[in-house]
């Protein structure tokens, strides 16, 4: 485990990083995943609109998948997916 | 250095002037009503390029003078009492922070019941949430305090927010002729501020203020202890500073008379003068009084004041405020800790006095004598804690 630092080593008045959100996993307590069916997708992007998070991978304006590292499996995209059948399902979390 | 006549608010709005600070959010709040609405003019005028934001609530002027000053602004804002306690929730913030916010503030009582007049009891209602503590006894203190206030405040080794108080309407508002520095010579001594890790540097972007658990949180609340503790050196420093270049030199405290006098009272703010006139008719009739007036109650002077009060017989603690904790007022508890130390101690008492702006005259302070007297004349404390001049 790394040691923790000591109130001398740490910058004055509880200052870290910028972005450290990205390096802090926050999908760990999910019970839903969501599961994309890429064959479906028509790339609407009304998942990545609709995500609170930001764990909508988009690459070139095109659906690419999902962040499990910071999905917390809520389950809006699945729900504002507009393809029928549904681009994304809802599994139970293994 | 010019001679003018000012109320105490005047003072504190003309230091705040020449500091020129970056932004000031403020709400209007009796007694100090006046300190934000005279720099609000000073705005208005195009005498300041500070940015004056006319906030809801004191709530929302902390805040926003706490967001302020973490984008790297020197952020300023002014209150008394209930203000204060309005701001209660945000000023542990700044403290932790390490924000050196410096605010003009006018001791006014505490509701309930609601009233104006002077006490201590807001400061006081404050004094652990990490933000340095002047008191002024006089205008022209007041005027002082709020400049070596930001020097204090922006000090590398303190960073801690900063409050320079005056007493509600008996300083507030009264007429007193004081030295006024010039503009330039003020500026030369607060020097130029520059925040490290501001919110504002986009090159170099922060996390500030995030989430911290059994992990880490302790580690960054011992930086705010030392730098309480690291804020006596340079309160001294920049008081003697002050005087070097402006005439006036300033302490942690001020003896009146102490150093042969058997007893004496400690007092903050106003009461000071009232006591030094009592000290100079006690001495007159052979009494060997004194008077220790307090000037910085956080950090609160524990060796120093040991040191000072050591060898007396006896010392009245006089809080203008009351703790009730049941045992005294919090002057009266820091006090009579410092001394506990000593081999040899005085004997220790408090008067708590003059809330709600119950005026205290001579003849209280010399009464508060009497009660020393008789102490050391029977040998004992009978009552340690009193309420001097209530009504029962």
């Amino acid at each position: 485990m790394k040691k923790k630092k000591g109130w001398k080593e740490l910058p004055q008045g509880d200052v870290l990083e910028a972005g450290t959100a990205v390096a802090f996993e926050t999908g760990d307590w999910r019970s839903n995943k969501p599961v994309w069916h890429e064959d479906k997708c028509i790339h609407c992007l009304a998942c990545w609109i609709a995500c609170p998070d930001a764990a909508v991978i988009v690459k070139d304006g095109k659906m690419k998948g999902f962040d499990y590292k910071h999905c917390k499996g809520c389950g809006i995209c699945a729900a504002e997916c507009p393809t029928k059948p549904k681009s994304i399902d809802m599994v139970i979390e293994e | 250095m010019v001679t003018v006549a000012k109320t105490g608010n005047e003072a504190m709005a003309e230091a705040m002037r020449q500091i020129n600070p970056d932004v000031v959010a403020a709400y209007p709040i009796t007694p100090a009503t006046e300190v934000a609405m005279i720099f609000a003019g000073f705005v208005a005028n195009g005498l300041v390029d500070t940015e004056f934001v006319a906030v809801e609530s004191e709530h929302s002027a902390m805040s926003a003078t706490v967001g302020a000053s973490v984008a790297g602004a020197r952020a300023m804002t002014a209150t008394s009492s209930q203000g204060l306690a309005l701001m209660a929730e945000i000023l542990p913030v700044a403290s932790a922070l390490r924000l050196p916010i410096v605010m003009p503030e006018v001791n006014r009582a505490l509701s309930a019941p609601i009233n104006i007049h002077c006490d201590h009891s807001d400061t006081m209602f404050v004094r652990d949430a990490g933000w340095i503590q002047i008191f002024s006894e006089s205008t022209q203190e007041a005027y002082d305090n709020v400049i070596q206030a930001l020097r204090i405040a922006e000090h590398a080794k303190v960073r801690l927010p900063a409050l320079a108080t005056t007493d509600g309407f008996i300083l507030s508002h009264c007429l007193e002729n004081i030295e006024v520095i010039d503009d330039d010579k003020v500026r030369e001594f607060i020097g130029e501020y520059k925040k490290e890790n501001m919110l504002l540097d986009t090159d170099n972007p922060v996390t500030i203020g995030a989430l911290d658990l059994q992990d880490y949180y302790f580690e960054h609340k011992m930086p705010v202890a030392e730098a309480m503790r690291n804020a006596k050196d340079v309160i001294l420093e920049v008081g003697k500073e002050f005087g070097k270049k402006f005439g006036r030199t300033y302490g942690l405290f001020d003896g009146y008379r102490l150093d042969d006098a058997e007893v004496a009272v400690v007092v903050l703010g106003s009461t000071a003068g009232t006591a030094r006139a009592v000290v100079d008719d006690l001495r007159k009739e052979k009494v060997k009084a004194g008077m220790l007036k307090l000037r910085v109650f956080r950090p609160f002077p524990h060796e120093e004041l040991a040191q000072a009060l050591g060898k007396l017989k006896a010392v009245a603690v006089m809080d203008r405020s009351d703790s009730f904790s049941s045992s005294g007022g919090p002057v009266f508890t820091e006090v009579r800790s410092a001394l506990y130390d000593m081999a040899i101690k005085p004997k220790v008492m408090n008067f708590i006095y003059g809330l709600g702006g119950r005026d205290v005259g001579l003849a209280d302070i010399r009464s508060v004598f009497d009660a020393l007297g008789k102490a050391l004349k029977i040998g004992k404390i009978e009552e340690p804690v009193s309420y001097l001049g209530v009504r029962e």
